[in-house]
């Protein structure tokens, strides 16, 4: 009886010095876990995920304090890479956080408007807003992206969001509804042809000359 | 020499701890959904199964068998098996951080695989040897390693094909391992 | 002989090239307005050099190439200017872009050209590309890569220059009837196009079906004495035409998956852009013109020398199509080709076949349902596959948007030719599936990019503020270091003052510097006024020195 006890006492001991050794020996140091969710946000900064950025957010979901459907401007796309990496199940978007918007927007200032009090400067969280105190703001529109944090600080509201244009290199092919004419399928089956006569929806802006 | 082939092939086909035996089914079903962490699990699984396979024979061979203690067998392979599990997370964890957050609970899962258990106790009830126990261990990995790769290739398929809404998700995936069972019940009588 | 191999897959279709073939190629009417897209090729657009109203003759450039892979745009008949905008243009989106549009004169009139004819062999290679870039040439068996840029070996060795004269979609006969009437001309463009790659043996590889093309190049290869040209009949099966399969039929050879033909030593050009060739070296024209098919629902089904930024309607009416009836109008051909949302766009360089379709009864395309069905995985997709491509596998995973598996499946391999669609029995738009997939995957990367700009962007900013915030602290530290300092001979308060008086002293010393500005040549008025304001500033000044004097 006191032999078993012993002779598992010091098995167990044993053990446990094997396992101590090796926790030292392949110790971890940081979590790259954390840049690689980082990689898959989209960056725009915007705080929707009630996180002030995207690194926080994907620290918290390495640590396991948020979910994954929390992001709206990655839209369903960022959840189900998320999904992907982590190995866990897509679930759609919490409306919590807000919707998935389909346009792209981007911030324009009114420059009649505006005073130069470089409050939307120290809002932009990409620096994406050029100006000094008492000269001309404006949105370089290429580094835009379109995360709304400038509209409330101006003190004269004029910042607007402008859906951007898509032209012929931004443009996708829909995806493929079967229900629907698949008839001569590799001929465009979606687009309307000449004895259709006038398109009954918009999605195809006709795209500014220059 | 034919002895351990004939132990390989009545481990890994014949006798498949997962589809005839049915041992092993929790990370069978819960790592299987895609294709790269299921290689992931099957390689850690031969690596605890072989390893503990053999610890375990030493410590009964050498330890519970000559103080006569084969009472604690149940309980001493546990903590051995739990040690051998606990040393493979900290290597994973060290060598592929991304396996390791993939995995997530199903690594320490292992230790109450089962199948883990289940080899180390039919080693000592089949009065196997050194290398017959390092064998029997090894051919049941490689056995569970098959099948789990197996089934997780077929369900990435299935979860893109066109299932009817009642059967999506589990259902469809265990009426699927209930069919690869049935088709590996087939290799019994393969050695007679 | 020279052996011919066999790509896997491919399917027989029936041809409909008849009617098209029965008349000799005659120029299309001149239309009353030209639209030129400033986008006819792979690369940047062209930029314009030409504005409103200005008057230009044919030939002209109109636009110049924006870059290394761009083209130049030339005026296909003389005319004037009318507009720089945004036009419908044929594109599978219906989306118009810029171009210039043109409203002819009738007089077509050419700029001044290089009459003679010389020997190319006097030109250096760089300066021959050099001239057929000028001369606005890109792929015209639909591709529209630049000609230059492919007419250059790069340090590597040509061995063999293929001439395309495959064709192998139906209805589409303008490579036939060019090879029938002149392909004297084919031939000199191809042995200038040897020249300027330095290639060893060229082979023209055109289908058993075009007996009289065939006949027509023999006659004029042994005509001009060219024994490194060989003249080859390839099995009619689609997608022969394609340049890896036509590659594959007369060499052997496979081109890597992402790799270029140039990798294998073999360069494949269209018979099409070997004739531009000519006629640009030899004649100094540029490309303005090319062989069109018409076919379909129209009375005179025939191939037109018709001139570039051509509306297809004035083609369709040429050929006695009506345009009432339209439903259904086709550029290219019925497995590849693009339907027009508009007929007023216009012919560009690629633009190989106008296939118009009243109802789809009437003109037995390959002949579909109205929805697909299941897909029940037979296969036969797999096996028509010209590239060897598992379709079943790029549906399934395009349809689940898992796009990182689909790449698995070399998705951009695929050249889009309508085979696994066409052999499909549950009638599934699987070319559509693709597209979609490579249009997504195309706009994540780019979102991708746009992200981590961003990202980079805010570390930065970031940093920025924290290293603000660090050289405030800095500065305080400074400050307070130096005021402890001073304090030791007067106190706090002393060096408080001392500081307030140095900058009154600072502000007085600029008020004082500060001098007016614009002084130098003024007019008399703008004195006097200055002068009346000094005045004021004095009286204001003198004033308010009374009211400290009295305070």
């Amino acid at each position: 009886m006191i032999s078993a006890i012993l002779i598992l006492s010091a098995l167990a001991v044993a053990f446990g010095l094997l396992l101590g050794y090796a926790s030292v020996r392949y110790k971890v140091e940081s979590d790259p876990m954390v840049d690689k969710i980082d990689a898959l946000l989209p960056q725009t900064q915007c705080g929707q995920c009630s996180f002030p950025g995207c690194r926080p957010y994907a620290e918290a979901i390495a640590n396991g304090e948020a979910d994954i459907n929390q992001c709206p401007p990655g839209g369903e796309t960022t959840i189900i890479a998320l999904a992907d990496l982590l190995g866990r199940d897509p679930k759609p978007l919490n409306p919590e956080n807000g919707v998935e918007e389909d346009v792209r927007t981007v911030a324009v200032i009114d420059e009649q408007v505006c005073i130069g009090c470089t409050l939307c400067i120290q809002a932009c969280p990409v620096d994406a807003i050029l100006g000094a105190a008492k000269q001309m703001h404006t949105v370089i529109a290429s580094e835009c992206t379109g995360c709304d944090l400038c509209v409330p600080p101006c003190p004269v509201d004029c910042i607007d969001m402008v859906p951007v244009e898509t032209g012929i290199e931004d443009w996708k092919w829909s995806f493929p509804d079967s229900t629907v004419n698949a008839g001569l399928s590799t001929l465009a089956p979606h687009a309307r042809t000449v004895a259709d006569g006038e398109r009954e929806d918009d999605e195809t802006p006709q795209r500014k000359a220059g | 020499m034919t002895e351990y082939a004939l132990i390989l092939v009545s481990t890994v086909l014949v006798n498949n701890f997962v589809l005839v035996k049915f041992l092993g089914l929790c990370p069978f079903m819960g790592v299987s959904r895609k294709l790269e962490t299921a290689t992931g699990m099957a390689l850690a699984t031969t690596f605890v199964l072989t390893l503990s396979s053999i610890a375990s024979y030493l410590v009964n061979e050498y330890l519970l068998a000559p103080l006569g203690l084969e009472y604690l067998r149940t309980i001493t392979f546990i903590l051995v098996i739990a040690v051998v599990v606990q040393f493979t997370e900290m290597v994973v964890h060290k060598t592929s951080p991304l396996l390791y957050q993939v995995l997530g609970i199903f690594l320490p899962l292992i230790t109450t695989n089962c199948a883990v258990l289940g080899v180390a106790l039919l080693n000592v009830q089949q009065r196997h040897g050194f290398l017959e126990s390092a064998v029997y261990g090894f051919g049941a990995a490689v056995g569970f390693s098959m099948v789990l790769i197996l089934f997780a290739a077929m369900r990435e398929r299935i979860n893109v094909a066109d299932v009817p809404e009642p059967f999506r998700g589990a259902a469809i995936a265990l009426i699927t391992a209930g069919l690869m069972s049935l088709a590996f019940m087939g290799f019994s009588g393969l050695v007679t | 002989m020279r052996r011919l191999f066999q790509f896997r897959g491919g399917v027989h279709l029936r041809e409909h090239k008849k009617d098209a073939t029965l008349h000799p190629v005659v120029p299309a009417g001149l239309p009353k307005r030209l639209v030129l897209p400033l986008q006819q090729h792979i690369g940047k657009p062209a930029k314009p050099v030409v504005a409103v109203g200005d008057k230009v003759l044919k030939g002209q450039v109109v636009a110049e190439a924006s870059d290394t892979v761009s083209s130049p745009v030339h005026a296909s008949s003389s005319g004037v200017v009318t507009a720089i905008a945004a036009q419908p243009i044929p594109h599978a989106s219906g989306l118009s872009a810029p171009c210039i549009v043109i409203e002819t004169d009738g007089q077509e009139t050419w700029r001044p050209r290089d009459e003679q004819v010389y020997d190319y062999h006097q030109l250096s290679r760089a300066q021959l590309r050099e001239k057929i870039r000028q001369a606005g040439i890109v792929g015209m068996g639909g591709a529209g890569f630049p000609s230059h840029i492919k007419l250059d070996p790069d340090g590597k060795s040509v061995d063999t220059l293929i001439l395309n004269g495959a064709e192998c979609e139906p209805y589409i006969t303008c490579d036939e009837m060019l090879l029938r009437e002149r392909a004297l001309e084919v031939i000199v463009g191809l042995r200038i196009m040897r020249y300027a790659l330095n290639a060893q043996r060229c082979i023209i590889g055109v289908e058993n079906n075009k007996h009289k093309a065939f006949l027509a190049l023999l006659q004029q290869v042994r005509n001009t004495g060219a024994d490194f040209i060989e003249v080859i009949q390839v099995p009619t099966v689609y997608p022969t035409g394609g340049e890896k399969q036509l590659i594959h039929v007369l060499t052997g050879k496979e081109v890597p998956s992402g790799g270029l033909p140039l990798d294998v030593g073999i360069v494949c050009h269209n018979v099409g852009t070997a004739y531009a060739v000519y006629r640009a070296i030899e004649f100094d024209e540029p490309l303005i013109s090319r062989y069109v098919t018409i076919a379909g629902s129209v009375a005179h089904a025939r191939n037109l020398e018709v001139l570039i930024g051509t509306p297809v309607i004035d083609l369709i009416t040429e050929c006695g199509g009506n345009p009432g009836t339209l439903s259904r109008v086709i550029m290219g051909g019925p497995m590849m080709g693009i339907a027009l949302h508009s007929t007023d766009v216009p012919v560009i360089k690629t633009t190989n076949c106008i296939l118009v379709n009243a109802r789809v009864g009437d003109v037995p395309l390959p002949s579909r349902g109205d929805f697909a069905l299941p897909c029940i995985r037979c296969g036969a997709c797999a096996e028509s596959c010209p590239v060897g491509l598992l379709p079943q596998q790029l549906y399934w995973y395009s349809r689940a948007k898992d796009f990182d598996k689909v790449q698995d499946y070399h998705l951009f391999d695929c050249i889009e030719c309508g085979c696994c669609d066409y052999v499909c029995p549950s009638q599934i738009p699987l070319v559509h599936y693709f597209r979609y997939a490579k249009t997504e995957i195309w706009a994540l990367e780019r979102e991708k990019k746009q992200a981590n700009i961003a990202r980079r962007r805010h570390e930065f900013r970031e940093f920025r503020l924290e290293r603000e915030k660090r050289e405030k602290q800095e500065r305080h530290k400074r400050k307070r270091q130096a005021l402890k300092k001073d304090s030791g001979t007067g106190g706090e308060a002393d060096a408080k003052k001392a500081a307030i008086e140095a900058a009154m002293e600072r502000v007085r010393a600029k008020r004082e510097a500060a001098k007016p500005r614009n002084v130098d040549n003024l007019t008399e008025q703008q004195q006097r006024l200055v002068d009346e304001a000094d005045a004021r500033r004095a009286r204001a000044a003198g004033r308010s020195n009374d009211k400290e004097n009295r305070a």
